[in-house]
């Protein structure tokens, strides 16, 4: 019997064992998955969670529920990868050894990267949103805060969903507006990059949101450390935001597990080929979603898009074929505007995103980079199809794993 | 778009950032260092030079990055390009903007 071994049963790794099981001959391969949690979390939900949108229920889930009951289920510690041998050890003591490997280990956020974050103040003034924990303390935090300045803050790229602060600061002026304390909260918006986003078009479309609702913005901010005790967050620079409430996107790094066995770079990313997602050191390993090194954002979407690539290339790859499956970098974000509306954005390694219609040319009805109430549905309507669709591995209809250049206006 | 400096005719973008990378020089490199009021030491050099090896390399270069390179840590970079540094470095060491990573 031949090994497939999956390590994280995230996003990623959740659909590779859905795909893999029903691509697989079950007499030839046994595929299993391996994951020290219990519980499956659906990420995008800790935007919500801070403003009482969703509630903690809403967003757990037993990892469990979402894996094929062929596909063998191991709940434990991974100590180290040993690539040389394909060998995985875990930390019971037990050696799984592979004939595939797939790293499936995401991305985490480091606040111990940055100096001060850690401080005094964490928790009490300085929050996260991109655990859960810090998600729902943050929650706790706003439901009584009376108001100041309030700073939202971006460490570092690369960042898991890079959208999410920007969709943080508009929810806030929507959630301050409704608390009729708007006029008590001034919102500044402070990032390492030139402008509200990576790329030009939909940069100047977030840039006139951003003023449209009052929210200021700090760029080109390279954060050095947090004064606790004046409550500033100061850039090696020499300028400083003083902050009442700071809601920071610490540095983000990928699983330590690849520092214990050299696999990743100095943000423990797995060097991946971009288009193929094999591993660059090991041609049995592959890689996938925000675990990767490939400049493609750390989304769902992407995750969703590699694993219809990475499952070809995998039997492509069983049967000693060429990796002719292609990824293209796509990308597929709604990004939550406030007052029931978000915008569509959709790009690839090559192309930024612009205005438009999605899914059909000419049709919709989603628009790209404009803001409507038909995209807010989409985004809600996600999470349902997260749960029932993507992790099972079954396909959106009419979104391609590449992306579509029709009906986009470049 | 072209651009005359230190004598020679070079390609730019509407940045300012050269776009053919054989065409940059030291000469060049102290002009570009001194339009944007940078007066190059030896320690400005070092940096250049390794910022280049990895561009030739295709290491993408953040700030963090040149904190670990071993030639300066991140306070010394901001001393020697004291605005938006790794945007500065680049342009003078004749090399493409570094894209922000989505």
């Amino acid at each position: 019997m031949k090994q497939l071994l999956i390590l994280g049963a995230g996003t990623a790794g959740t659909m590779m064992a859905n795909h893999l099981h029903h691509k697989l001959d079950k007499k030839e391969w046994k595929i299993s998955i391996v994951d020290e949690r219990k519980e499956h979390h659906y990420q995008p939900g800790y935007l919500f969670l801070p403003f009482d949108i969703y509630t903690p229920e809403q967003i757990v889930k037993q990892i469990e529920d979402f894996i094929p009951t062929d596909v063998d289920l191991i709940t434990e510690q991974i100590s180290k990868i040993d690539g040389n041998a394909s060998v995985v050890k875990l930390a019971n003591g037990n050696d799984l050894a592979f004939d595939l490997l797939i790293i499936a280990t995401g991305s985490k956020i480091a606040p111990e990267e940055t100096e001060g974050m850690l401080g005094e103040e964490w928790q009490k003034s300085v929050f996260d949103f991109y655990t859960f924990e810090g998600a729902l303390a943050l929650r706790n935090k706003l439901r009584e805060w009376e108001g100041g300045n309030l700073v939202i803050h971006i460490t570092e790229m690369p960042i898991k969903c890079p959208v999410a602060p920007l969709e943080f600061a508009f929810l806030a002026d929507a959630y301050f507006k409704d608390k009729q304390m708007r006029d008590k909260v001034n919102i500044t918006y402070v990032t390492p990059l030139s402008g509200a986003f990576t790329k030009p078009k939909s940069t100047a479309a977030l840039e006139h949101l951003l003023a449209e609702k009052n929210i200021a913005i700090e760029s080109d901010f390279a954060i050095a450390e947090i004064d606790n005790e004046s409550k500033k967050i100061v850039d090696y620079g020499g300028k400083e935001v003083s902050f009442d409430l700071l809601v920071t996107v610490p540095t983000n790094k990928g699983d330590a597990l690849m520092e214990r066995s050299s696999l990743g770079d100095d943000l423990n990313f797995v060097p991946t080929n971009k288009e193929t997602l094999q591993s660059k050191d090991f041609a049995n390993i592959f890689v996938i979603g925000d675990a990767t090194n490939v400049p493609a954002s750390k989304a769902g979407s992407v995750a969703h898009f590699e694993a219809e690539i990475l499952t070809e290339n995998i039997l492509h790859y069983i049967k000693q074929e060429p990796l002719s499956a292609s990824f293209d970098g796509h990308a597929n974000c709604f990004i939550e505007t406030g007052k029931g509306k978000a915008l569509l954005i959709d790009f690839n390694y090559t192309h930024e995103p612009v205005d438009g219609l999605f899914p059909f040319a000419g049709v919709g009805p989603m628009q790209l980079l404009k803001e409507s109430r038909m995209n807010h549905w989409g985004k809600l309507a996600f999470r349902w199809i997260y749960w029932n669709m993507l992790l099972k591995g079954i396909s959106i209809p009419f979104v391609t794993a590449n992306m579509k250049t029709a009906g986009k206006n470049f | 778009m072209e651009k005359l400096i230190a004598g020679k005719n070079i390609q730019v973008n509407e940045e300012g950032y050269m776009t053919d990378f054989s065409q940059w020089d030291k000469a060049i490199g102290e002009e570009l260092a001194k339009e944007n009021n940078i007066e190059l030491t030896a320690k400005h050099w070092e940096l250049i030079q390794y910022i280049q090896n990895e561009f030739k390399a295709e290491s993408p270069l953040t700030i963090r990055k040149i904190g670990k390179s071993g030639v300066v840590d991140i306070k010394e970079f901001y001393a020697l390009f004291p605005v938006g540094p790794l945007k500065t470095a680049t342009k003078i060491a004749g090399i493409p903007k570094p894209a922000g990573c989505i």
